[in-house]
């Protein structure tokens, strides 16, 4: 069943009209400002310290802001304090399970949904009174709650509009005021990269601790049986819950290491081409072509390698008596280190122009060959940079997910063998999150330990990544 | 004497000279060939290298291509419906309550027994039954909803066959296999052959791909919802990422001192850039589901997503543009008495502009293909319905392309490339948009 709907159209409607009412507002504001700016001088804008227009700016930002920020808030809270509103009303006889412990977070969301339904009007599932009362009662907070919002937010703009207005004269510095809140508005825009790095180590911290409280480090980091399937019952067999992770992580190097292998010497061996022997030509159109291998979304690649690559290894190995997984970690990695190419040659094409040609040309004058000028020169001298780039490459492997989900396998198996099918740190995180999700299992919370290590791992290889890319520029720049 | 004997001893220093110039020439010579060999290798594997990149880009789209242009096409068949008000199962009744009870797929068999009344056997009716798509009675009912004056009167309407004959149709079943391991038994094959002669079989553009939600028959999925959940997150996506992201890489280009504060924020951003999408369907997840209660599947939550993935490509996109700007329009504008924000907001940005469109068109088609991070916060909903606002669930394009991927049917994977057709040709439009607007408002200074 998809979930109920959380702002029925209606109410959508409703905040985006109270959203265009208060821009409106605000355009009203910024008319009367100038005007009102022109008129204290009496149509002299010279004597104006501040042009009319940021006079009306001021006060469409003072009646616009404040209440535009209200109504964000007001949205973002109102679901959590209406369903605590309406859970709390109902009685306690439907927030137990028959034995009288309480709900768990997916029942209680599903009694939620059954509720918003009643309420938008849609076919109840269940007829129960206290349902279709909580219902009404959902309804009835809601109304009030918009109303409320109205209210406050249009009496917040005018408001804010009317204070502004006050301190339109002659002399009031308008625009270092309208300067220094754009200026504010542009630094807490640059702040959104910090906030979103905390609240991505906070969430993943945060619901890993949670995890590991059940699972201890150990096993997780150094357990070499991974089934996250929870037995439900306790006679159920075959389903113990074991939390190693070292399978998911061998796979993934597994992956990865073949899409490396693929990636760098195509990558590295075409960049160097396009570099220094592609006629302008050839470059001109090869360029834009290996760009469009960049471009192409993550799960045709997958669609590729599961349909159409896979089953040729398969049959492949058929023929010369060898047993190829239909899930088969080469499939996968060679598809992967398919996509990965342009990224390797394109930052690699970047290092090697930006090797001096003074120094080529100290080779060549020694009478080397192109080759060995390429080898015994440009590469040594291009190699931070090549190396950070291949570490980027690396990182990019081991967070792929579309591919892997859909061309390696879901089982995990401790081997190296790339003929068989192996798993990734990204297909587990993927299985354990998709479908019904309980916040309170330990395999949901796995997922959030997976990711972590992924962060962790990827952050640490772009730091290094980036710390040599950048060194290496320092040089000849 | 002595100048004689000097020049003796001249020449045979000149002679040693000569001689080990002739014996390196001799071994430069010697190792040359070698060396003009391994020079050509080494050519020769890094133009192999570009042509097996070609080779396999060309794979690609040749695969997708030969698997999916079929899938614009759908067989269907012509029927001929004698409506009467007793098929139905509504007597006399017209009104809109009755057409809505009515029991449209009664009135398709019944016309199926009409075309073949040879077939009385209850396996072979319902065998019949089978070969054609639940569309037909959709079909017929919205026939007659236009216009119920019909009912009672024969109705010709070309309606989709089930999924099996379509692919039988497209000549992807092979009818040498055996009966047992086939989709289509011998049977069903008779009444399509009895078709194809009495020539009401035939393809036609399958508007149902381009106008319809998702469905478990591959014959009646389309990826119109899927389209419209893509635009409306797109939106969302474009309404946050673009201001903030300006809005950010002017502060950090033109007005943030150098500090280590500063400096936090751009290694901050660098490093987002390069981490893996699927931790920020994480933090979606754990953040604005978990924490804010955003509904799960709504395009809101997903744009929220894409935009914290895209501000770091927009930022560093605006922030190259704003550095290609002269410093010279900013010292003129400065010069004639304009404040710091007057100058970036009146020359500054607009001389930008076109490298931040670029930067930002070529964001959006990123995120357009984006995939892991909506999976995250419940975008594989099943959703059949159109969504109507970003508040209702839905999915987008590539997340229907891995679904329909996912699905056993034969007749979904011609329908998967042909959704890749279409995310491709987005995405090779916008790309095209954005290297455009580069050439049309590329300046040279």
């Amino acid at each position: 069943m998809p979930d109920g709907p959380y702002l029925g159209n209606a109410q959508f409607m409703q905040s985006l009209a109270l959203i265009l009412v208060v821009l409106v507002l605000a355009v009203v504001g910024f008319r009367f400002g100038r005007g009102q700016s022109i008129k204290v001088v009496e149509g002299n804008a010279r004597r104006l310290h501040s042009l009319p227009g940021y006079h009306g700016l001021y006060v469409a930002l003072w009646c616009g802001g404040p209440a535009l920020i209200l109504l964000a808030v007001w949205l973002s809270l109102e679901p959590t304090i209406l369903k605590h509103l309406v859970l709390g009303a109902l009685p306690t006889e439907m927030l137990q399970k028959p034995d009288g412990s309480p709900l768990g977070v997916a029942r209680l969301e599903l009694l939620l949904n059954d509720i918003r339904n009643t309420a938008a009007g849609n076919v109840a599932s269940t007829a129960n009174a206290y349902i279709q009362d909580a219902a009404a009662r959902y309804q009835s907070l809601q109304q009030t709650s918009y109303a409320a919002m109205a209210v406050v937010v249009l009496s917040l703009a005018v408001a804010g509009a009317a204070w502004a207005f006050r301190f339109i004269h002659a002399d009031f510095r308008a625009r270092n005021r309208v300067e220094m809140i754009i200026r504010g508005f542009m630094i807490a825009c640059s702040m959104v990269a910090i906030l979103t790095t905390v609240g991505i180590i906070l969430s993943l911290l945060f619901e890993s601790m949670r995890f590991f409280a059940v699972v201890p480090v150990t096993d997780f980091l150094f357990g070499l049986d991974w089934s996250p399937q929870m037995a439900l019952r306790a006679d159920q067999v075959g389903s113990s819950g074991a939390f190693g992770a070292v399978p998911l992580f061998l796979g993934t190097l597994l992956i990865s290491g073949i899409a490396m292998a693929v990636a760098v010497p195509v990558g590295l061996l075409s960049a160097i081409y396009m570099a220094e022997y592609a006629p302008r030509k050839v470059r001109a159109v090869v360029k834009p072509l290996l760009e469009i291998l960049a471009g192409i979304p993550t799960v045709v690649y997958g669609f590729f390698a599961a349909l159409t690559v896979a089953p040729a290894f398969r049959g492949l190995g058929e023929s010369i008596g060898l047993d190829v997984s239909s899930e088969s970690a080469l499939a996968a990695g060679i598809v992967m280190g398919i996509m990965i190419v342009p990224f390797v040659s394109s930052l690699s094409d970047d290092v090697i122009t930006a090797v001096p040609n003074s120094m080529r040309e100290g080779s060549y004058g020694l009478g080397a060959t192109k080759s060995e000028t390429i080898k015994r020169v440009i590469i040594p001298a291009a190699l931070p940079g090549i190396v950070g780039g291949v570490l980027l490459a690396v990182s990019r492997a081991i967070g792929e997910t579309m591919i892997v989900v859909m061309a390696a396998g879901l089982s995990a198996n401790l081997s190296v063998n790339p003929l068989e099918a192996v798993t990734t740190v990204t297909v587990q995180i993927v299985t354990l999150l998709v479908g019904d999700q309980e916040f309170d299992s330990p395999k949901t919370l796995a997922a959030f330990a997976l990711g972590l290590v992924l962060f962790m791992v990827t952050l640490a290889l772009n730091v290094v990544a980036l710390h040599v890319v950048r060194k290496y520029r320092e040089q000849y720049e | 004497m002595a100048t004689a004997e000097q020049q003796v001893e001249m020449t045979t220093s000149q002679k040693d000279i000569l001689s080990r110039q002739s014996r390196i020439s001799e071994t430069v010579n010697a190792g040359l060939k070698s060396r003009y060999r391994s020079e050509a290798r080494f050519r020769a594997y890094g133009a192999g290298a570009i042509v097996l990149a070609l080779v396999m880009l060309v794979l690609l789209f040749v695969t997708i291509i030969g698997k999916g242009y079929t899938a614009f096409v759908q067989t269907e068949l012509q029927l001929t419906i004698a409506t009467s008000g007793e098929a139905l199962g509504i007597g006399n009744d017209r009104d809109a309550a009755a057409l809505n009870r009515a029991d449209y797929q009664a009135q398709i068999k019944a016309s199926l027994r009409d075309m073949f009344p040879d077939v009385t056997g209850r396996k072979e009716r319902r065998d019949l039954y089978g070969m054609v798509s639940d569309g037909a009675a959709y079909a017929l009912r919205d026939a007659l909803a236009e216009n119920p004056a019909l009912i009672g009167q024969k109705v010709t309407l070309q309606v989709p066959v089930a999924s099996d004959i379509d692919m039988l149709h497209k000549g992807q079943i092979d009818r040498t296999v055996a009966e047992a391991e086939r989709k289509v038994n011998d049977f069903q094959i008779g009444i399509y052959d009895r078709w194809v002669s009495m020539g009401t079989i035939g393809l036609h553009f399958n508007t149902a791909l381009f106008t319809q939600g998702d469905s478990r028959q591959p014959e009646l999925a389309g990826i119109w919802g899927a389209a419209v959940g893509s635009f409306y997150t797109l939106i969302v996506t474009l309404a946050l990422s673009f201001p903030i992201g300006v809005a950010a890489a002017v502060y950090l280009e033109e007005f943030a001192p150098k500090n280590r504060w500063t400096d936090l924020i751009e290694v901050n951003i660098n490093n987002l850039a390069a981490v893996p999408s699927i931790v920020f369907g994480l933090l979606g997840l754990a953040v604005f589901l978990q924490f804010f209660g955003m509904p799960r599947s709504a395009p809101v939550a997903g744009g929220l997503v894409l935009t914290l993935m895209n501000l770091p490509i927009i930022i560093i996109a605006s922030r190259a543009a704003l550095k290609s700007v002269p410093p010279s329009i900013r010292e003129a504008a400065l010069g004639l008495g304009a404040s710091k924000l007057q100058t970036i907001l009146h020359h500054v940005l607009p001389l930008a502009m076109p490298g931040m469109l670029t930067g930002t068109i070529i964001g959006m088609a990123h995120a357009l293909g984006e995939t892991a991070p909506l999976l995250m916060i419940g975008m594989v909903a099943f959703v059949v319905d159109i969504p109507m606002t970003p508040m209702d669930s839905a999915t987008v394009l590539p997340v229907q392309i891995y679904l329909w991927a996912d699905s056993p049917e034969r007749a979904f994977v011609e329908r998967t490339s042909a959704a890749i057709m279409v995310l491709l040709a987005f995405l090779v439009t916008m790309n095209a948009a954005a290297v455009l607007l580069r050439k049309k408002f590329e300046r040279r200074w």
